[in-house]
């Protein structure tokens, strides 16, 4: 098993730099122009409304993913509207530059992307910049992003994964387990032994057993699925602050409502302390209540796009230096980062579960002084 | 910038799909994977408690087996021993009887021996006596067959009976 996940990642790596070539090809032969890291980088780390395969960045092979506005009603379209659109470019303020952009064409008429984001046309039909970002109103986006196809089939993965898990054990009732539920059963008591069972009263963990189980599995398929470079992975989900965002809060409000009188005893009248530092306790313990689950997010979402653009990165060398001979230092590099990346995928899951497990443990805590 | 900044979209989707993820593992997969290993953590459990209880009821079981194998051991050389002493009695008794019968046969046969002896002895007496007689008489016939020796045989007693 673990020999197939190493030579698979090698494959991937292959894979990974055979398509950058033939993208470095397309742009170097016919527009010679720069190489932009940096904005490579970004690029793949942030969200879009296509799904690239493979090929040069214009013209190549995507998957255009819906776009759904709320603008005045319900407006859902294809994505490809934007991207063959009308392209314009216009005369950047500051530096001299040039900033582009497209309109939506067919059903996309009135609005257009820029960076990713849509905007509606003002009266004169174009958007109005203001140095870097456009001053037009932007509609409700609830499209079906990059981002967003990731988490519906990472999730759909953990589903189909866990009803085997399940199917074998309700099929063959408390027996040693096979397959599937062999190689799962460890880590799902690993959960909860030493992560809920560890961390919370042992009279009450169970309620919250579930609720770690998922969200370290939701957590950790979905940054296995970033480390693959193409289909069905690739999407940089749980590096995207609003996904870290979203699972800090549930821990956030899963810790408010389990609460207790001796959790918040802690936080607005500090037992054991003199009055004047009771008062003076109270608001930093408040404070506390957000930093805890805001340094859950930040960790996420630093920890796994950190890793994205260090791969990235050491896969740029070979463009920036323009030779295909880098890749002896930039393959071995990027590979050594990938693997570490499977660590700290697990990692990070372990970590975000973790400490949710023992914010919830310190909430639902009985005073024992 | 909006590398950090929340896209509403994205957060919609997110909180629809992960409270559909937690509802169905929740229901369909953590509860059965949970219950399952569960029951069979207590299965384990139990038979491991119950092989400790069945050892030590083993283990009371071989001392009571013990106990009353000793016991048996020792009753066995009680009676082992007990038969012996019998038997011995038994076979000094026989000896000792058998010893006074035994004596009691040789007197006997003694005292008939003495008696047939002396039965014999008297018999011999008798024929010798008898025999004594008709020797006697043949002979005092023959010495009495003529006048002369009648003669001779009266002076012959007369004097011995006047030598007396």
């Amino acid at each position: 098993m673990q020999q197939f996940s190493k030579l698979s990642f090698l494959m991937r790596k292959v894979a990974i730099l055979l398509a950058f070539v033939g993208v470095s090809g397309f742009s170097f032969a016919n527009e010679e122009k720069e190489f932009n890291v940096s904005e490579m980088i970004m690029h793949h780390i942030k969200d879009a409304h296509e799904w690239h395969l493979f090929g040069p960045e214009h013209g190549g092979t995507s998957i255009y993913l819906p776009i759904i506005l709320m603008d005045n009603g319900l407006k859902t379209f294809s994505s490809s509207h934007f991207y063959h659109g009308q392209a314009v470019e216009v005369e950047s303020k500051e530096q001299g530059a040039s900033l582009h952009y497209v309109k939506g064409v067919g059903p996309a008429a009135g609005y257009a992307m820029y960076h990713e984001e849509i905007y509606k046309l003002n009266a004169e039909g174009e958007l109005h910049f203001d140095g870097e970002h456009p001053h037009n109103t932007q509609p409700l986006d609830f499209s079906i992003t990059k981002n967003v196809m990731s988490l519906l089939m990472g999730s759909f993965l953990v589903l189909i994964v866990m009803f085997s898990v399940a199917k074998f054990y309700r099929k063959n009732g408390a027996v040693a387990p096979k397959g599937l539920a062999k190689f799962f059963e460890p880590i799902i008591v690993m959960v909860r032994d030493d992560i809920a069972k560890a961390n919370i009263n042992e009279h009450k963990y169970e309620k919250y057993v579930p609720y770690l189980l998922t969200i370290f599995f939701f957590i950790w398929f979905n940054n296995m699925l970033g480390l693959i470079p193409f289909l069905p992975g690739g999407a940089n989900l749980t590096g995207n602050i609003t996904v870290t965002l979203f699972l800090a809060v549930c821990t956030l409000l899963v810790t408010l409502f389990s609460g207790n009188k001796n959790y918040w005893g802690h936080i607005f009248w500090m037992p054991g302390v003199p009055v004047p530092m009771k008062f003076f306790m109270m608001p930093i313990e408040i404070i506390g209540i957000f930093t805890k689950p805001f340094a859950l997010m930040i960790r996420l979402f630093a920890n796994i796009t950190a890793g994205h653009i260090i791969v990235l990165a050491l896969i740029s060398i070979i463009f920036v230096n323009k030779n295909v001979a880098w890749a002896g230092l930039s393959v071995p590099m990027a590979l050594f980062i990938s693997i570490l990346e499977v660590l700290v995928a697990f990692l990070q899951g372990f970590l975000f579960a973790m400490l949710s497990a023992l914010f919830i443990g310190a909430a639902v805590e009985e005073a024992h002084h | 910038m909006d590398l950090i900044l929340p896209d509403l979209g994205l957060l919609f989707w997110t909180g629809i799909v992960f409270c559909l993820l937690l509802f169905l593992l929740a229901k369909f997969a953590w509860k059965p994977i949970l219950n399952a290993v569960n029951a069979r953590e207590q299965k384990i459990s139990e038979a491991l408690d119950l092989a400790v209880k069945t050892q030590a009821e083993m283990k009371a079981l071989k001392a009571e087996n013990d106990q009353i194998l000793k016991e048996a051991r020792a009753e066995r050389d009680n009676i082992l021993k007990e038969a012996k002493e019998a038997a011995n009695t038994m076979i000094e008794d026989a000896k000792s009887k058998s010893k006074v019968e035994a004596q009691k046969i040789v007197e006997a046969a003694r005292l008939n021996i003495n008696s047939e002896k002396a039965a014999a002895i008297a018999e011999i007496k008798t024929h010798v006596a008898t025999l004594a007689v008709e020797i006697a008489e043949k002979v005092v016939r023959g010495e009495l067959a003529s006048d002369e020796k009648q003669k001779a045989l009266a002076e012959k007693l007369a004097g011995d009976i006047q030598m007396n």
